[in-house]
């Protein structure tokens, strides 16, 4: 008998018994849905989280390095070691614009918050960026509406400012931002330009409630000598490396750091957001694959119980088939089936239920049922079959013709 | 050569601290085309060299040699493939798949010879209209009554064309009306040629074959002819008991299985 007419056999032989205690192959069934609709949301939910992160961190840029006081992750103790760093100052970006060679852009960046108000309209607080005309370059910025402020008015300091897309919507719903003046703080602007929509960085706040002003005007009407940050535009990932030594050593030098002292400031870049939410989607994973073991552990339990019952409900029938020829391998195989074919019906249930799930969570959360889930699906279905079908199927192999037919 | 050669067969079985002698150095020869009945009262050892016969069964001493193989040293693998073309069993209770149609009941051995499924469903339909199913071919087990059950179970048996038929109490579920129609058809199947042994306790099922075996602590107590009177006669065709065959060309081809 060749193997594929065996498990064709197998199916059948499998199909029939199922459908002869439907009630209990439900009940059965019910461990392994569950099990499986877990593997499936865990798995939608990871990918979710990391499709998220992949678009949050693109609009990044990956070849931006951001020089700043602090780097983005740290301890408490490296908090403690570095919390007395200087602030970055407006001549050593200055010292930085004249020095660096390796970059295709440089932008200084201050941040605050402020209120809006345009006529009657309060907008509330959002977040001001005193900057160059070199952030449409670093930022990757594109304008839906007029243009970005000129390198002449930030070497005058003009009263000019760039809004975010939600800013613009907002605040003047029913006309055009251009030539508007914009009262940010307690100084007025004019609005020369509206910035594209860029989302929401990984779901927290949105990059679009944003307002750029020329960081002289920034100096001037905000804060006098804020905590700077630059942003390099390397051009190219394999000149980052390059770029950052040379950073290190310009700013050591205009920080006039003494050597054999540590940096007193961070060069920081995507890569320190990867790195970090690899550690954080690692540690939930692992939390994941416990839960979904576990419930699948349970579910698996339940078929191998329920396979023993087969088996011994079916001694008889295993004597017969064993005294027309069947060779224990036949026997194995078809309870193996048997018990694959019950957690593939679990599986494909399971995907089925967790379809509209996906869809209702896909409102709050970004997450998608893709192929690649439903093959896991299934393939955990499979394996949690065989493994927990493997006993009670090997049991029934080896059962003795004679002891067999005898039973009743 | 014999079909079957049993040379000083012992089968012991270990009961706790005691050993028991289900079968004690039994030799037994039986040619191709025999109708042979072994008797004996419970206990008697008949059932084990049923299951030894049968090869679901191995002796714990002794030879087999069955249609020139010895089969006493065999692998369950290859026991298994020896009852699959060498074998065909009739059970008291039947032993059809409860599940299964008349039809998929006799492919069953087909499909573990690995036979293709046009040749199968042809075989099987031709098995049953010779035990005249032909009729209730897609009916379950328990849509038939019990000698059209016990028929379904003898084309099962026959149709992978096996050197013996091995019947195991084949009337022992049925009334005597059935029993007698299920008796004359193994007369009918005998007279063709096929090698039959029927394990009883019955002594007018016996009567029906030609030759006793009569088993007794698990030695044979008596191997005789079956002298036919002008009754039995009639039911049966008269053949000579032992059955001088010569040839040794392909097994006998059951009726209707061509």
């Amino acid at each position: 008998m060749t193997f594929f007419a065996e498990i064709i056999e197998g199916l059948r032989i499998s199909w029939s018994a199922i459908r002869a205690n439907r009630m209990r192959s439900v009940l059965t069934t019910l461990g392994v849905i569950i099990g499986v609709l877990t593997v499936t949301m865990m798995a939608t939910a990871i990918n979710g989280l990391n499709s998220a992160f992949q678009t949050s961190i693109s609009i990044m840029g990956a070849d931006v390095v951001y020089v700043q006081r602090f780097p983005w992750f740290m301890d408490h103790s490296e908090w403690l070691l570095s919390r007395n760093r200087r602030e970055i100052t407006m001549e050593q970006v200055r010292g930085v614009e004249r020095q660096l060679t390796t970059a295709k852009a440089i932008a200084p960046v201050a941040m605050t918050r402020r209120d809006l108000v345009y006529q009657r309209r309060n907008g509330g607080a959002v977040q001001i960026i005193g900057t160059s005309e070199k952030q449409v370059e670093t930022g990757s910025l594109n304008m839906s509406q007029g243009r970005f402020f000129a390198a002449a008015e930030v070497e005058g300091a003009r009263p000019v400012c760039v809004i975010g897309y939600d800013v613009a919507t907002r605040m003047f719903p029913n006309e055009s931002p251009i030539g508007r003046r914009l009262q940010v703080g307690d100084r007025a602007l004019e609005v020369v330009g509206v910035v594209e929509k860029r989302g929401r960085f990984l779901g927290l706040f949105s990059l679009d409630e944003v307002v750029f002003l020329p960081v002289t005007f920034f100096f001037n009407a905000y804060e006098q000598k804020p905590d700077l940050r630059i942003d390099v535009k390397v051009g190219s990932l394999e000149g980052i490396e390059e770029t950052r030594e040379e950073l290190i050593g310009i700013m050591r030098k205009l920080r006039k750091t003494p050597p054999g002292v540590l940096d007193d400031f961070a060069i920081n870049q995507q890569d320190a957001f990867v790195q970090n939410f690899n550690k954080v989607g690692g540690t939930i994973a692992s939390l994941g694959l416990f839960v979904t073991g576990l419930s699948l552990f349970v579910g698996g339990i339940g078929i191998m119980n329920i396979m023993f019952v087969s088996v011994s409900e079916r001694t008889k029938e295993i004597g017969i088939r064993r005294a027309i020829g069947a060779k224990r391998r036949t026997i194995l195989l078809q309870f193996l089936i048997e018990a694959v074919l019950l957690c593939i019906m679990g599986g494909i249930i399971a995907l089925l239920l967790s379809a509209p799930i996906t869809l209702v969570v896909a409102i709050f959360l970004p997450a998608a049922l893709s192929p690649s889930i439903i093959l896991i699906a299934l393939g955990v279905s499979v394996v949690t079959g065989v493994v927990s079908g493997f006993v009670p199927a090997y049991r029934a192999s080896q059962m003795s013709p004679v002891d067999a037919l005898r039973t009743e | 050569m014999s079909l079957i050669d049993i040379q000083r067969i012992s089968r012991l079985y270990q009961m706790g601290t005691e050993t028991i002698h289900a079968l004690r150095d039994v030799s037994l020869q039986i040619q191709r085309g025999e109708y042979l009945a072994i008797m004996g009262p419970s206990g008697s050892g008949k059932s084990t060299l049923m299951n030894i016969l049968g090869c679901l069964d191995t002796p714990s001493g002794g030879k087999f040699v069955l249609n020139g193989s010895d089969v006493s040293g065999m692998d369950d693998n290859a026991l298994s493939e020896i009852r699959n073309r060498e074998i065909g069993f009739v059970f008291q209770s039947f032993n059809l798949l409860s599940r299964s149609t008349a039809l998929q009941n006799v492919e069953l051995p087909m499909i573990y010879a690995g036979v293709s499924k046009g040749e199968r469903l042809e075989r099987a339909m031709n098995a049953l209209v010779a035990v005249r199913l032909g009729d209730r071919v897609h009916h379950r087990p328990n849509e038939l009554s019990g000698g059209q059950r016990q028929r379904v179970a003898v084309a099962r048996a026959l149709v992978n064309r096996p050197s013996i038929l091995l019947a195991d109490e084949p009337t022992g579920n049925l009334d005597s009306k059935t029993g007698v129609e299920i008796l004359s058809l193994f007369e009918e199947l005998a007279s063709k040629g096929n090698t039959i042994i029927v394990v009883t306790h019955e002594e007018e099922v016996a009567q029906h074959s030609r030759r006793i075996v009569r088993l007794r602590d698990g030695l044979i107590a008596a191997d005789e002819l079956v002298q036919k009177n002008g009754a039995m006669a009639a039911a049966a065709p008269v053949v000579s008991p032992i059955p001088v065959v010569v040839h040794s060309g392909p097994p006998p081809v059951p009726p209707g299985v061509h």
